[in-house]
């Protein structure tokens, strides 16, 4: 699977100029309101036709501006999830799911479908019945039968609230780990993005201004302007060791244990958990009698002074990179400097139960 | 049970409603069409496109009538062509009563069948398309279901308004028995003659019940588009 887009279109006082590679796996197109992330899709899709570009999707020419080449929405082969489902609302959820099923041979069957979305259920309704989270599962399900050779999502969440987003969020990691589908997700949530995708291309005014492997780009300090400081968080990777009956689940990363409120996943299964820059602590020596029960050994690897007060340090965690957060002030009175080694300190209660998903 | 309307009078009645379904069956695909095209399209000519339909809702019918004859007649140029190709004649038939009929209903129909397409969300039709369905599946398959209520109340505004249609019909058509005598013909000519209120009253409330049947039939239709398109 590759996918390559290389487009341009002038605005009214606002340039598109987007170039980008993915590999399969989940992209997340990421980028503020107006950055450009609808518009890159919905050429993607064959629903806007940009000035001038190519677009090709392993070995495809969907798009090219030079040979007039502009294959038809129709004909693209691409399944495409809108932010508002756009069910059919005269057809029940049965007749929604098989609208596609006609056109292409899909590679996974409509039972695998409503198994993995968990609609069975739903199948006789129409789509007025459905809550909003049923009805993305239904939308997604849709696009699936169609027999994509990659799935669009539009901010599929977006118009969710956040007990419906931790509903659909388990799903859309089932797809990304069983459908073997390459998946383009538009998002401006870092969270969503930190907890689903394998890569990342940055939006920036109509411009790519980062592409890469998610845990690179969201453990890269300079990175952070880019997504928010506040939001600010990488990723660490564990594998579930046991449930405790105190309520906490104990990981092993990388650089030690993890001890987080309980987690829904199975024994020995691997998790990876966002960790926002604003949790983490640092000590110069080993805590002794603190709260906090997560002390893992670190190295630092940079120091990025912010604009502000604050200071972003990136730091080596096993085989992670993890950001803190800390003032200018802290950094300057630890003497905090790359190659360092010290101790990152996480509450357990501070790790929020939708930062956490399937490895 | 018959027998409180005269052959004469029963004649008119049949003659209208065959006039009327003759003119809304055969216009009906030019009206989903135009009013698809105005809805949707984005063409040179759209706004003279929209005059020329709504023209026989304000030019006086007998104007309309009038160039119906010049056009359609045995000597005008469609009405020749028509009569070379088909077999077809309109002037003085029944045929051209109907096509009369059509073209006056012709606005209202294509009004209520454009108003219908644009309560539908064209990114309903995008979503179809990217599901793999070419335009015209799209059209079938999403578009024209759910303009259905549309079409059928379009349908019967069309119908309620071909059945009362006089002054182009008369023009183009004459007022023959049998053959171009419609309802209101036949009322206009039982007011000509002395005494002919009591009959053209019976034959005023059979026009007034048809024309309130179909309105009120397609008031319901119409609600029904709102709720359909809704899902609800």
């Amino acid at each position: 699977m590759s996918l390559s887009v290389d487009i341009h279109h002038q605005f009214d006082g606002f340039d598109l100029d987007v170039q980008f590679q993915t590999e399969g796996g989940l992209t997340a197109l990421f980028g503020r309101s107006g950055a450009g992330k609808t518009t890159v899709i919905n050429a993607l899709a064959g629903v806007f036709r940009p000035d001038r570009g190519r677009i090709e999707m392993n070995g495809r020419t969907l798009f090219d501006s030079p040979t007039r080449t502009n294959v038809p929405v129709h004909k693209r082969g691409l399944g495409y999830v809108f932010q508002d489902a756009r069910l059919f609302p005269h057809l029940s959820v049965a007749q929604n799911l098989k609208y596609g099923a006609r056109f292409r041979k899909s590679r996974v069957s409509g039972d695998q479908v409503v198994e993995m979305l968990g609609i069975g259920h739903l199948l006789d309704r129409r789509p007025a019945d459905l809550s909003g989270g049923e009805k993305q599962r239904v939308a997604i399900g849709r696009a699936l039968m169609s027999g994509p050779e990659m799935l669009l999502m539009d901010e599929p969440l977006a118009a969710l609230d956040q007990a419906r987003k931790d509903d659909i969020l388990p799903y859309l990691e089932r797809l990304r780990d069983e459908a073997d589908l390459p998946i383009l997700y538009v998002s401006h949530s870092i969270a969503e993005i930190g907890r689903l995708a394998t890569s990342v291309v940055a939006l920036e005014h109509g411009r790519v201004v980062r592409a890469g492997a998610a845990e690179d780009i969201l453990s890269d300090p300079d990175a952070v302007a880019t997504f928010g400081v506040q939001d600010a968080g990488a990723m660490l990777r564990g594998r579930v060791v046991a449930h405790h009956d105190d309520g906490l689940t104990e990981l092993a990363v990388g650089g030690g244990q993890l001890w987080l409120p309980r987690i829904m996943a199975p024994v020995d299964s691997t998790v990876r958990v966002r960790v926002e820059a604003r949790d983490v602590m640092l000590s110069l020596q080993q805590p002794a009698d603190i709260s906090a029960l997560n002390v893992l050994p670190a190295t630092v690897v940079s120091l990025r002074d912010g604009d502000g007060p604050g200071a972003m340090v990136q730091l080596q965690v096993g085989p992670d990179r993890i950001l803190a957060r800390i003032t200018g002030r802290s950094a300057k009175a630890l003497n905090i400097r790359a190659g360092q080694t010290l101790f990152a300190v996480l509450k357990s209660v501070a790790v929020a139960k939708q930062d956490i998903g399937r490895g | 049970m018959m027998d409180w309307l005269t052959p004469e009078e029963w004649s008119a009645v049949r003659l209208s409603l065959w006039v009327a379904l003759w003119a809304v069956a055969c216009s009906l695909p030019f009206g989903v069409a135009v009013a698809y095209a105005l809805a949707r399209g984005r063409f040179v000519g759209r706004q003279v496109l929209n005059g020329l339909v709504h023209l026989p809702l304000v030019l006086p019918p007998v104007v309309t009538g009038y160039i119906l004859l010049l056009g359609f007649g045995r000597q005008g140029p469609i009405g020749a062509l028509f009569e070379d190709l088909f077999g077809v004649v309109f002037a003085f038939r029944w045929t051209g009563a109907a096509l009369a009929a059509g073209v006056m209903a012709f606005p209202l129909m294509v009004r209520a069948i454009r108003l219908a397409i644009e309560a539908v969300d064209p990114k309903l039709e995008q979503a179809a398309r990217t599901l793999g369905a070419p335009p015209v599946w799209v059209f079938l398959t999403v578009t024209l279901p759910l303009i259905l209520p549309g079409i059928l109340g379009g349908a019967i505004m069309a119908f309620a308004k071909a059945m009362g249609e006089f002054g182009a019909t008369i023009t183009f058509v004459s007022s023959i028995p049998g053959e171009t005598r419609t309802i209101p013909s036949t009322i206009y000519g039982f007011l000509q003659v002395p005494g002919g209120e009591a009959r053209a009253l019976r034959l005023v409330l059979v026009s007034l019940a048809i024309s309130m049947v179909a309105l009120i039939a397609s008031e319901i239709l119409a609600h029904r588009i709102a709720k359909r398109v809704r899902g609800t």
